[in-house]
């Protein structure tokens, strides 16, 4: 089943330049998704038609709240819009969508958890769930908004493009400055730090599971907006490439063309 | 009572709310929303006799009140479509139009032909996507070459056969005359308008294929006009659509000459979106004492 709902929001708060926090009161939503999914969150001014995707970065079953944190990307953009919205203002989103990352982990495998910029809120939400060993790895330009929340879930590394904490660098750097090592990883962030992620983790031997983006629509398969290739011809499509909002956003890095 | 109902070509729909082509997959997707019982007919996600890939991304571009796509017609052909979508569509109980595309004649009629023992409402012919380079488009902007595919569908088709009109033209009239010349049982417009975005930080197209159709609430009044001027040019029944988004936007096409209309980018905006305006257009009658919807096809004058 899919949800459209229209939330009050609960709070919303800047965490970092640009960076904003929103609890909303779902009715459903936030009692069914799962770490990884991502809901589609609608502009009202009408010149805006298209729902975002924003990845959900917490959810609390009991109350019912969501929790999305974003990037505004510019002037006149539907998440500047959003970032003007105050406590008490309602906002229609709908979902869940997509896939998730797989949470039926054994305990005994250890998970390395990679987020870089603003793909770091899902994987909060992915590490607040996961039940196994995990390792925890965040990449930032420089400041490191939601990293302090981490902590209680893992072994955490950080990463600064400007050096100002943990290991200067990207997430690469920080994984092999530390010599860490997984079983698997899950990872949502730039392309870029994707591509190296997945070879490392090739050369590891392991499995890298990664969250894409693409410019969305529907956000429920429809489309075909929000393609990405596949390296074998998709049962679904029954050709090279597979919607990320449906199929994805989370992948096995061997299957899609990175 | 009121009544809701209109036919096409012989085909009843309980009311005259259709879903647009390529924004409504076949179907299956929007029905984790809503029955797709409280429908008209479903039109499908174009079909071809091969799998088509589609474009490269970015497929999409928002616009002032619009989008721009450039999908490419991406689709699984044929046979996955005949062994998967139409049963599950078939669970449904709306019309089916199956919207056929092609890149030559030869493409088009091996897809209708396919069609033609299977348990389908109507045809949608797309002789009108911008997007494809050659085939689609390039029927659809000579009336000759529409007159001449019309036909070779029709000789070929088992269902009635809508034609799916093109805006980017001189002349929409024309084209309507050319469709109904062919031996069209209707046609149903608008298609999306050709444009283009750029990408001023990037310094270049913001679609991959540079080119898009534009489609949603910007291109309304355009397609008001073109149905009303192809209402009057041919006797056909006409689907109207373009920047549907309520039911007042589909009772203003209807007046304009229109006997069904097509929601398409507003599934986007709204999941529910052709299921409101089904539900507003009953509203709107009662509200104005209108007990068959027919009576407002064409009521502009
Ligand atoms: C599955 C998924 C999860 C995401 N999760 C988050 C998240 O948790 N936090 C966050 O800050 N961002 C997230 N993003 C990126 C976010 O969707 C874009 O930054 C946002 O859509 C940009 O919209 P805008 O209103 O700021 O820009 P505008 O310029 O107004 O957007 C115009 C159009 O382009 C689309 N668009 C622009 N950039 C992107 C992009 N990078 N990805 C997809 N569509 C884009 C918009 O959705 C809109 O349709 C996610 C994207 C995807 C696909
Ligand atoms: C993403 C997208 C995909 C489309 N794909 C098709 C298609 O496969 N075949 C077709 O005939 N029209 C296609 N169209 C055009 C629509 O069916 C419709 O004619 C047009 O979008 C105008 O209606 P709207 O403003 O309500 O969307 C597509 C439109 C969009 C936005
Ligand atoms: S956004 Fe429509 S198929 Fe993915």
């Amino acid at each position: 089943m899919k949800y459209l709902e229209n939330c009050r929001i609960v709070s919303q708060e800047e965490i970092s330049p640009g960076i904003f926090d929103m609890n909303l009161q779902t009715a459903d939503i936030a009692g069914i998704c799962r770490p990884g999914q991502f809901v589609m969150v609608y502009p009202q001014d009408g010149k805006r038609i298209l729902p975002r995707p924003i990845s959900i970065c917490g959810a609390d079953p009991e109350s019912r709240t969501l929790r999305l944190v974003y990037r505004v990307t510019g002037p006149n953009t539907g998440t500047g819009e959003f970032s003007g919205y105050v406590s008490g203002d309602m906002i229609r989103i709908s979902g869940p969508m997509g896939n998730g990352f797989d949470m039926d982990i054994s305990g005994d495998e250890t998970v390395l958890i990679a987020g870089g910029g603003i793909g770091i809120p899902p994987m909060l939400f992915t590490a607040r769930n996961l039940n196994c060993k995990k390792v925890i790895v965040l990449g930032y330009r420089s400041d490191t908004f939601l990293a302090g929340e981490f902590g209680q879930n893992g072994d955490v590394f950080i990463a600064t493009e400007d050096g100002s904490c943990g290991t200067p660098g990207n997430v690469l750097d920080a994984i092999r400055e530390n010599g860490l090592k997984a079983d698997r990883v899950y990872a949502c962030g730039p392309k870029p730090m994707l591509r190296a992620l997945a070879s490392w983790a090739e050369a590891n031997g392991i499995p890298c599971y990664i969250s894409l983006e693409e410019r969305m629509a529907c956000g429920i398969g429809a489309c075909l907006s929000c393609v990405c290739g596949s390296r074998e011809t998709d049962a679904h499509t029954n050709v090279r490439n597979k919607r990320v909002c449906k199929d994805g956003p989370v992948f096995l890095s061997t299957e899609v063309e990175l | 009572m009121t009544s809701t109902k209109v036919s096409i070509a012989g085909v009843e729909l309980k009311n005259p709310v259709m879903t647009a082509s390529g924004t409504f997959g076949s179907g299956e997707e929007f029905s984790e929303y809503y029955s797709l019982d409280s429908l008209g007919a479903v039109v499908t996600k174009g079909v071809a006799s091969e799998p088509w890939p589609g474009n490269p991304v970015p497929r999409i571009a928002e616009t002032y009140g619009g989008m721009l796509n450039a999908i490419g017609l991406q689709n699984p052909g044929i046979d996955v479509f005949l062994q998967r979508d139409l049963p599950l569509l078939r669970k449904s109980d709306t019309k089916i139009v199956v919207n056929v595309c092609g890149r030559t004649e030869e493409d088009y009629v091996k897809v209708v032909e396919r069609l033609s023992g299977e348990p389908v409402d109507l045809l949608e012919i797309n002789v009108s996507c911008p997007n494809v380079k050659e085939g689609g488009i390039a029927f659809g902007q000579n009336p000759g070459a529409l007159q001449h595919i019309t036909e070779e569908v029709k000789k070929h088709a088992a269902q009635p056969v809508i034609m799916k009109l093109s805006p980017n033209v001189t002349d929409i009239a024309e084209m309507a005359r050319a469709a109904e010349a062919g031996g069209a049982d209707a046609v149903s417009l608008i298609n999306t308008l050709t444009g283009m975005k750029i990408d001023i930080y990037r310094r270049t197209f913001t679609l991959a294929n540079r080119t898009g159709g534009l489609s949603g609430p910007a291109i309304r009044p355009v397609a008001v006009r073109m149905v009303y001027q192809a209402a009057h040019a041919v006797k056909l029944p006409v689907i109207g659509m373009g920047g549907i988004t309520c039911a007042e936007d589909a009772i203003e096409f209807m007046m304009a000459g229109a006997t069904a209309v097509a929601v398409g980018t507003a599934n986007f905006m709204n999941p529910f979106a052709a299921s409101d305006i089904a539900r507003g257009i009953t509203r709107f009658m009662v509200e104005q004492g209108i007990e068959d919807i027919r009576d407002i096809i064409g009521a502009a004058c």
